[in-house]
């Protein structure tokens, strides 16, 4: 169980610093944040529930913990993409296409 | 929902949340919690009365096992796309913003099919008006909005028009 | 604190390192606020590890309360940077 606990924690951990990287090295905000988000949601949950499968009387708590983690992060990386998105930021040179000009049609119909 | 229905449901809630994050069960915390939760319900359940919950069901409840099931594999599988578009030298990415729509009806669906989304792989969401979902895609396949939404959001929508039918 | 655990921590500091590094330099003010956001989830698996490497039950209460704050910290931030006051 020890040991299960430690692999779970370690796989937690380098997706932690693997969203770390993605963060330091995507051209444009919203890239940014779907590293931000993903990476550390994942990478969070497994270091959280990890620690609690090594140390079998913290479970419970570290469960409530990584359920909270797992209910926010989408919720405030959400909230930031949409600023970002309100105060004009450019997308990177490679984007492909960009349908947020015709998306304020939508908001007269209704 | 009567207003003395949502303020049941936002007192149990208050209290279920308490008792979670306290994790005893002592009288004089318990007591304090039974206190706070029903002072806070008492000033926002207005606030609640238009939020409605489905009722309970075995069907719903069989179905929402098989949603969770369905957003663990989808997480795991977003990771793994990010991380491998992280490392890889070149930084493959294709990005682009398209618009979705959905025919999920009721706040409370659409705010769990939002979340969904920004869980899954490579897309996340922008703006939510009406039925329309503005979503930023890591790796844009398809321009036309129908084409979108049938790779965006059908693998959830189906489970969750039964769960919040 | 064995050598695992070391590792796991010097681990966790280098992705600390590059967010951080971010946060110094984003061209734009959303690029800093995602830097921080990214921060604090995992400053609170650092609070977790840490409990975990001095085996105090305290930390968790710490990491609890500090993932409360600062998802209402920022969600306040992210509402300032979208209309200004």
């Amino acid at each position: 169980m020890y040991y299960l606990g430690l692999v779970v924690t370690g796989v937690g951990v380098l997706f932690l610093c693997l969203g770390g990287l993605g963060l330091f090295r995507f051209p444009d905000v919203y890239n940014r944040v779907q590293a931000g988000t993903k990476c550390t949601t994942l990478g969070a949950f497994c270091t959280i529930l990890g620690v609690g499968i090594t140390q079998p009387g913290w479970f419970w708590k570290t469960l409530i913990i990584a359920l909270f983690i797992l209910a926010t992060n989408p919720i405030s990386s959400h909230s930031l993409g949409r600023a970002a998105y309100k105060s004009g930021t450019e997308l990177a040179e490679e984007s492909v296409v960009d349908m947020a000009g015709e998306f304020d049609d939508y908001s007269e119909e209704g | 929902m009567s207003k003395v229905k949502s303020f049941f449901y936002l007192f149990s809630a208050l209290f279920l949340i308490w008792i979670g994050f306290t994790t005893t069960f002592q009288p004089q915390e318990l007591g304090l919690g039974l206190i706070i939760s029903l002072f806070l319900s008492t000033i926002f359940f207005k606030t609640y009365v238009g939020l409605g919950f489905p009722p309970l069901g075995i069907k719903r409840f069989l179905f929402a096992l098989i949603y969770i099931i369905v957003l663990f594999k989808e997480i795991v599988k977003a990771n793994l796309d990010v991380a491998y578009r992280a490392v890889h030298p070149e930084v493959p990415i294709n990005p682009g913003i398209v618009i979705i729509n959905t025919d999920l009806e009721g706040d409370v669906a659409r705010m769990v099919l939002a979340n969904s989304i920004t869980l899954t792989p490579g897309t996340f969401t922008l703006d939510v008006i009406g039925d329309h979902l503005l979503i930023h895609w890591i790796n844009v396949e398809t321009t036309s909005k129908e084409e979108a939404t049938e790779l965006i959001g059908k693998r959830f929508e189906k489970y969750l028009k039964i769960i919040f039918a | 604190m064995n050598i695992v655990t070391i590792s796991f921590l010097s681990i966790i500091c280098l992705g600390l390192f590059l967010s951080f590094i971010r946060m110094l330099r984003g061209p734009t003010p959303p690029d800093r606020a995602v830097a921080v956001d990214t921060m604090t989830t995992m400053i609170v698996a650092t609070l977790v590890l840490i409990g975990f490497v001095l085996e105090r039950y305290v930390y968790l209460d710490v990491a609890l309360v500090y993932s409360l704050i600062s998802f209402v910290g920022l969600v306040a931030l992210a509402r300032f940077l979208e209309k200004g006051f």
